[in-house]
């Protein structure tokens, strides 16, 4: 009885061929219109920095991809990573006198166990407490904020300097000539897109999303897929906040301020639907793609007063979004 | 119901009279100056929050008959409310506030002088300054003018700028404007001007696309020392030999100490420093222990941090 609402969840992607194609042709004429701006655009430094740049809002857009298909939304990430940075740093320095550049390995998985009991957090909140996912990460959002803004005091907090050299590779580096960050958003990814279009899981999170009365009579514990969605939302936090530690070595109480707003903003330009239901991993890499490379337009054309840039934007957003409505 | 909520509340009204007339009471033998500043929410403010704090802890060692409160507000509207609470608690002889804007912290303020209360202002100023008794700021268009006549100097006239700016604010303004106003009677060319919002991770991610649109760039301004962070990193990673100069300003700790150990791209910053809110508190301690008259406006300079004063800007213990 639960197959009637799975395959019609899992055949939906095949319905709409042009549509699923719209965030990459969209980034096609982002990046068309930046050839023509600025002839340093195409040079092999700026995409390689454009594309590494982009890699945390990718990797969180993947997990945010999972909630809101599922039927929630997260507006904690951008505070939660800086949370989850902070609680990563100070670890590190404290384990550095005793294990040496061993303490960036395990400090590395205290951040994933964090972060994924932050995404429970929030999990079970919603589902248990039945509390609106917008009020219930609200609500944690203020909460991850203030943590990382008390343990700073405001200030920040630096890693320490000899585990600098060591971990500046996971952000600078690269294999093959491909940065270090790229690879990792690549197999975060790939393991979203199994998970998300292969497996049982996947399917129930679109059940979830798209109706979750029907789903519940078909046998789908609504509440445990969306809990673990938010588990998962939290992981690809920890793992975004793993490669952006070395980037400049420090939390702040800023960092990863309103970057929930980019997050949401690249799930949705990908062709995910906000109420649910619908998820599009590789549409989400590309709306993140497009999100960066317009900031990185915005800078490298003279034609954009400094005052306008974040009207520039809006304005591309929307059009990329009617765009995508008119080629249904 | 209703009767016996209200005469719990008519009891609760009288215990709380009693125990502000008892808590006035006490407060007379004292002289207490009240502090007030935004929340740590950010490097500069954070620096607020610890040097007000350090003084508040030297000031009531060294006058026991001087209590110094200092409550911090993570918004104006929360600002407004705390000065009324403060005023209500107890009799305030002076108000030392750092305001979280000029337009909407005048009115209340006015208020609190009403009772004759000793006003010091910090920073930002009020819109009607005859309110203020006390008037300590730094100087926002120095910032940016020394950092470009020292700048200028050493370039020999000559050479391609770029420049990170801040938050739109008046503070960003002005030290815009008094970098803008040196460079234009020199040669040299400011490509371009863009915000990173005081932010690190903005300021790299503008420091790479500053790079990847000019080939030649031979000195950088960050408008603040966190943002000078992260044009460093992005200056690092490029491999660019060609910029000489990266400097910030506002004296931040981390840049205080680069300064110190003669760091070649960085061997200069100027201060905005967080520790003028202390200025301010030992003023107004000054006013009451020793008379010594504290009426009218200090502006603090923005001196050249070099490696020989370096040391008395650095505050190791400080978060900024």
């Amino acid at each position: 009885m639960t197959t009637s609402v799975l395959t019609e969840a899992a055949a939906a992607p095949r319905r709409f061929r042009w549509a699923d194609m719209g965030p990459f042709l969209a980034l096609a004429i982002v990046i068309l219109a930046g050839v023509m701006l600025n002839s340093s655009f195409l040079s092999g430094t700026n995409i390689a920095n454009v594309v590494t740049r982009s890699a945390f809002i990718a990797i969180i857009a993947v997990g945010a991809t999972f909630v809101i298909s599922s039927g929630g939304l997260d507006l904690s990430v951008g505070s939660m990573m800086a949370f989850v940075t902070g609680i990563m740093i100070l670890t590190m320095n404290r384990l550095e006198p005793s294990m040496g550049a061993n303490a960036i390995l395990v400090g590395a998985g205290v951040g994933l166990v964090v972060g994924a009991l932050c995404g429970l957090l929030n999990g079970l909140i919603v589902t248990v407490g039945k509390i609106e996912p917008f009020i219930a990460t609200l609500g944690t959002m203020g909460i991850f904020r203030a943590l990382i803004t008390w343990m700073s005091d405001g200030g920040s907090i630096p890693i320490d300097r000899a585990l600098r050299e060591p971990y500046r590779p996971v952000y600078f580096g690269n294999v093959l000539g491909i940065p270090f960050p790229v690879i990792l958003t690549l197999i975060v990814v790939l393991i979203g897109a199994f998970i998300l279009y292969r497996t049982k899981y996947g399917r129930r999170c679109m059940a979830a999303g798209s109706n979750a009365e029907v789903a519940r009579f078909s046998g789908v514990s609504v509440a445990r897929v969306r809990t673990t969605a938010f588990v998962i939302q939290g992981i690809c936090v920890a793992v975004a906040a793993i490669c952006y530690i070395p980037r400049l070595g420090a939390a702040t109480p800023t960092t990863g301020q309103l970057w929930e707003l980019q997050v949401i903003t690249a799930v949705v330009i990908g062709g995910t639907a906000l109420r649910g239901g619908k998820a599009r991993v590789w549409g989400t890499v590309a709306g993140a793609l497009i999100l960066e490379v317009i900031a990185n337009l915005m800078v490298l054309s003279n034609m954009v007063s400094e005052y306008l840039v974040a009207a520039v934007q809006g304005v591309i957003i929307i059009l990329a979004m009617l765009a995508h409505r008119f080629i249904k | 119901m209703t009767f016996i909520n209200r005469r719990a509340l008519g009891l609760l009204a009288a215990g709380s009279i009693a125990a502000l007339m008892a808590s006035t009471a006490m407060a007379q033998e004292k002289r207490v100056i009240a502090v007030s500043i935004p929340a740590a929410t950010h490097g500069w403010t954070g620096g607020v929050v610890y040097h007000a704090e350090q003084a508040e802890k030297e000031i009531e060692a060294a006058f026991p008959n001087i209590d110094v409160i200092v409550k911090t507000s993570p918004s104006a509207t929360a600002q407004v409310s705390a000065l009324e609470d403060l005023a209500a608690a107890q009799t305030l002889d002076a108000l030392v506030i750092l305001p979280f804007t000029s337009e909407e912290l005048t009115g209340p303020v006015e208020q609190v002088k009403a009772n004759g209360t000793f006003i010091a202002v910090v920073d930002r100023g009020l819109t009607d300054p005859s309110i203020q008794d006390l008037y300590v700021a730094g100087d926002n268009i120095a910032v940016g003018a020394n950092t470009a006549k020292w700048m200028a100097e050493q370039l020999g006239n000559e050479g391609k700028v770029v420049v990170l700016r801040g938050i739109p604010t008046v503070i960003d303004d002005e030290r815009i404007q008094g970098f803008t106003d040196v460079m234009k009677d020199t040669n040299i060319e400011i490509l371009d001007i863009q915000y990173a919002n005081w932010n690190q991770d903005e300021a790299f991610t503008l420091m790479q696309d500053y790079l990847a649109k000019y080939p030649q760039i031979d000195a950088v301004w960050a408008n603040d020392d966190d943002m000078l962070l992260g044009v460093l990193e992005a200056v690092k990673q490029s491999g660019r030999s060609e910029i000489k100069y990266a400097l910030g300003g506002n004296g931040m700790k981390d840049v205080v100490k680069m300064v110190m150990d003669e760091n070649p791209m960085t061997p200069i910053s100027t201060p905005y420093p967080p520790s003028m809110i202390k200025t301010a508190i030992y003023m107004v301690a000054g006013q009451f222990t020793g008379q010594a008259p504290m009426r009218g406006s200090f502006k603090l300079d923005a001196p050249l941090i070099t490696p020989e004063n370096a040391d008395q800007f650095y505050f190791p213990d400080s978060p900024f």
